[in-house]
């Protein structure tokens, strides 16, 4: 999809970044944050978690509250407005321009720039060109298809050379097969260009999908930075736990080097007294007999490439656990649950 | 600068920072630092129609209220609307007007707009241009109309003259302004209508027609009450309309016992300013107020008349 | 919604084309009444363009000046309103909400008044009061609040908001975002809110007949003279002059309001 079009690397920082709106809401919490020149940085959470407010301070489109700075290498741009940052930005609707063809709007930003217009009309087909839309170059934005206008987006943005490449919620817009095959073109694209990537996303999958590290966030703060593995077998607390795939959480008693799970028992060596332990669903063995903790099937759900059986033990504890696709359970079987010590987390205080 | 209250980040999204804030067309997604920035250039792009507006509107306005006020009564010429026999009864029946004139064209429009919307046949589209073509004539040619039609030559005096004899004439009294202003009010009505009912949303009807209601019921429980901030806002222009036009009366007769006339006829006859004055302030308030009135009721804006 | 044609749908049927009948059917008889030689004889006494030809004789001033200050007033909205409009769409707190009801207020308030104000605040300005421009100002007033209406309503749905973010992004700074985005995208709402004015302005009455004078006679003034004076045939001559004048402009009207429908539907 790139060709020989390569971007700088420009790191980005962000330095006790805060944001309260109007009637002193607070949208963001002050914020520290280094993304490395070239690294595709995915911001993820619910909606109101101020990942946006978060994606628009770096944009230049808000400005963080008096004492916050945003460094794109080593210039301080915090009072430059977006016009003057050189960013390139995707737009969660497009934004695209209904009264220009696709070519003008692809070429815009060269257009503001005072690009002369035949180097400006090479420059837009090389990179409609790259977006294999070469051909949709005369058309009118109404024309488009959601997947088309995506890619005019890109064009758009990529063609000014940024310093930095913004993209809100990019594939919210399209519809799920579309999204899957865009989110592999966009992966693809992020790593040849070389270009600094910033993502807003609240779809996890796109999350682990795109980023080299993700910044998971919740109520206005930063809940966790880190690589999807470390996110997601590492969480770093109980929204990310939760926010992150499905967890069950278990009240545990941990004495003595053993686990108390209900009436189940296991070596343990992590921490004493009265603990709470997470496990995933595709990390619990579910077999017919010979596990820790003895069950029922409560219901189960066929996925396809795997069942998803909801079992629930004596002692009246509730499990989600992912059995291969062609399990045959039904409820009321009686099953057995088994767990690895290793794989069982427990939350720092 | 005080910072709007309005200003959702994208709504779409659901980032609801803000309580629920009044929601304005779609003006979300303003960044602060955009809105914030260029108070000049704004300024600046505001300030001829600001200053054109305050030359030819509000000053003039305000002169025209103290003027009012300024006259052998003094400011008891504002009572006077209310206190002078003669004024007094030419605005009961310049309010009986516009509230008679705003009911039945409700009524028609209604009927008629509803009928369009949830009828598709061949010259619809026709019938449709014809009823809303009269929409900009003025009110000098509402009333010629009205002559062409009630007038001495006219087709109903024609008609009735071969039916029974005796010619029906009425253009040159309230019953001609009546139907002048029922003439110029059921184009504009009807598009409102009309454009209410084509966004209302199918399934509610489809759903009371599930539960056994029929035709009839369907119109009476679903369909007009979801109509009803299209009835308050094109019944209010309406009857502000109604209350200030002035060409269709000066048309018909000089002698139609409504405001306007009378205020045309003290500050032009009797040269009394300061009374025409003070009762054209008091018309321009009374219509100004029942179009804000329909308006914070309907909740939508109220379009502008004509 | 298609529904079975009972009964109820052609008493509708019935009640609509009579409503239409009482719209169109006066405007029918007036054309004709314009080029028949004796409309009180009927159409049997002949056609004629004689009474035309008459209208022009004693009315074509007033025509001429109708135009010149409907195409005035339509450049004085444009520069006035349609600047106003993006800000008033920009702004949405009390302030912007109290200058939009403020610049309504002279199609509220009976033009009745709004004549007399002005002829109290500016008569005594002789030229002033005398020139066409003194007929200009009123119908400034009066045709405003259509443009920016219009032009706001285009604005608040389109989302322009975030097309001007996506300018800004490009590096668009703020006189580009306003000349290559937001006038391009708002084009309609200008254009039907230019229509609304120049027909508006073109059949004002209410303001006009204080405002103007002997020398500053506009189309609807001569019309309300002609049909106090003058046989019902020339009124309607007159009356026809006025519909080929405005019924252009009406018409495109409806076109682009059929156009707008079907693409807000999508």
């Amino acid at each position: 999809m790139s060709g020989s079009f390569h971007l700088d690397a420009v790191p980005v920082r962000l330095r006790r970044c805060a944001k309260t709106f109007h009637g002193g809401v607070r949208a963001l919490e002050p914020l520290d944050l280094d993304i490395r020149g070239g690294e595709t940085v995915v911001f993820l959470g619910p909606s109101g978690c101020g990942k946006t407010t978060t994606l628009r301070i770096l944009a230049g489109l808000e400005r963080p509250d008096e004492g916050g700075r945003v460094f794109y290498g080593e210039d301080d741009v915090t009072a430059l407005p977006i016009e003057r940052r050189n960013v390139g930005m995707v737009f969660q609707s497009y934004a695209l321009f209904p009264n220009m063809s696709v070519a003008e709007n692809v070429a815009y930003g060269l257009r503001v720039r005072g690009v002369p217009k035949a180097e400006r009309r090479e420059r837009a087909e090389e990179m409609l060109a790259m977006m294999h839309i070469a051909d949709l170059a005369g058309r009118r934005i109404d024309q488009l298809s959601g997947g088309q206008r995506q890619r005019v987006a890109l064009a758009r943005a990529l063609v000014v050379r940024p310093r930095v490449l913004l993209l809100d919620e990019p594939l919210t817009a399209l519809d799920a097969k579309l999204r899957d095959s865009l989110r592999l073109e966009i992966d693809r694209l992020l790593r040849a260009l070389g270009i600094t990537a910033i993502y807003v996303t609240h779809d996890q999958a796109e999350a682990m999908a795109l980023g080299d590290r993700i910044v998971v966030m919740s109520k206005g703060r930063v809940a966790q930075v880190g690589t999807p593995r470390e996110i997601y077998h590492r969480p770093a607390d109980a929204f990310v736990a939760d926010f992150i795939g499905t967890m069950n959480r278990l009240p545990a008693v941990a004495q003595d080097g053993r686990l108390l799970l209900g009436r189940g028992e296991l070596p343990w060596s992590g921490p004493q007294g009265r603990i709470e332990v997470l496990v995933r669903p595709e990390d619990v063995a579910l077999t017919a007999s010979g596990g820790h903790v003895d069950a029922r099937i409560a219901a189960t759900v066929f996925l396809g490439d795997r069942t998803r059986v909801v079992a629930e033990t004596a002692d009246g504890l509730t499990l989600t656990v992912d059995a291969p696709g062609r399990t045959d359970l039904a409820r009321g079987d009686a099953v057995s649950l088994g767990f690895d010590p290793a794989r069982l987390l427990t939350l720092p205080e | 600068m005080a910072l709007p209250p309005s200003q959702p980040p994208p709504a779409s999204q659901g980032e609801a920072f803000f309580p629920s804030p009044a929601k304005r067309g779609r003006g979300q997604g303003w960044g602060q630092v955009l809105l914030r920035r260029d108070p000049l250039p704004l300024a600046a792009l505001m300030a001829p129609a600001a200053v054109v507006f305050g030359a030819f509107f509000l000053l003039p306005m305000a002169r025209l209220f103290v003027i009012g006020g300024s006259g052998a009564e003094g400011w008891a010429a504002y009572a006077s609307i209310l206190l002078n026999p003669r004024h007094l009864q030419s605005l009961v029946s310049t309010v009986l007007l516009s509230a008679g004139v705003t009911a039945v064209t409700l009524a028609v429009s209604t009927v008629t707009g509803l009928f369009l919307v949830r009828h598709r046949f061949p010259g619809r589209s026709v019938l449709v241009a014809m009823l809303t073509f009269p929409l900009a004539f003025p009110g000098v040619v509402i009333g010629f109309m009205v002559i062409m039609l009630a007038g001495r030559q006219g087709l109903i005096g024609d008609v009735t003259q071969a039916l029974t004899g005796s010619k029906l004439v009425f253009a040159y009294s309230m019953a001609g302004l009546f139907l002048g202003y029922v003439y110029f009010s059921i184009p504009r009505v009807i598009l409102t209508v009309m454009a209410s009912a084509e966004k209302l949303d199918p399934s509610h009807e489809e759903a009371a027609r599930s539960l056994g209601a029929r035709p009839w019921q369907v119109v009476a429980h679903v369909i007009l009450p979801a109509l009803k901030p299209a009835f308050l806002s094109a019944g209010a222009i309406c009857f502000a309309t109604a209350m200030g036009a002035f060409g269709t009366a000066f048309t018909l007769a000089t002698r139609i016992d409504v405001l306007p006339m009378t205020i045309y006829t003290e500050f032009t006859l009797q040269a009394n300013i300061a009374t025409a004055a003070a009762l054209s302030f008091v018309l321009g308030a009374v219509t100004w107020a029942a179009l804000a009135t329909a308006r914070s009721f309907a909740g939508s804006s109220v379009a502008a008349a004509g | 919604m298609t529904h079975r044609r009972g009964p109820a749908f052609w008493a509708q049927l019935t009640f609509t084309l009579l409503v239409c009948a009482l719209l169109v059917v006066p405007v029918v008889l007036s054309m004709l009444a314009g080029v028949t030689v004796n409309y009180f004889v009927g159409i049997k006494s002949g056609l004629t363009l004689k009474w035309v030809d008459e209208v022009w004789r004693l009315y074509a001033e007033t025509i001429g000046l109708s135009m010149q200050i409907a195409f005035a007033c339509l450049a004085c909205t444009l520069l006035l309103g349609v600047p106003a409009a993006y800000v008033l769409a920009r702004k949405q707190g009390a302030v912007a909400r109290a200058i939009e009801e403020l610049l309504v207020m002279p199609v509220a308030v009976p033009g009745l008044a709004t004549a007399l104000a002005l002829i109290v605040t500016y008569g005594g300005f002789g030229d002033f009061r005398r020139s066409w421009l003194f007929i200009l100002a009123g119908h400034v007033l009066f045709t405003l609040p259509f443009m920016v209406r219009s032009v706001l309503a285009v604005l608040h749905s389109i989302d322009f908001a975030t097309l001007e973010e996506g300018a800004a992004s490009l590096g668009a700074g703020f006189i580009q975002r306003f000349v290559h985005v937001v006038l391009p995208n708002c084009l309609s709402g200008i254009l039907a809110g230019s229509l609304m004015v120049l027909t508006l302005s073109m059949g004002e009455f209410n303001l006009t007949w204080l405002l103007h004078t002997p020398l500053t006679k506009t189309l609807p003034v001569g019309l309300a003279d002609s049909y106090a004076s003058m046989r019902l045939e020339i009124g309607s001559a007159y009356t026809l002059v006025f519909f080929v004048m405005i019924v252009p402009s009406l018409i495109l009207l409806q076109i682009l309001a059929g156009r707008g429908r079907p693409r807000s539907e999508q």
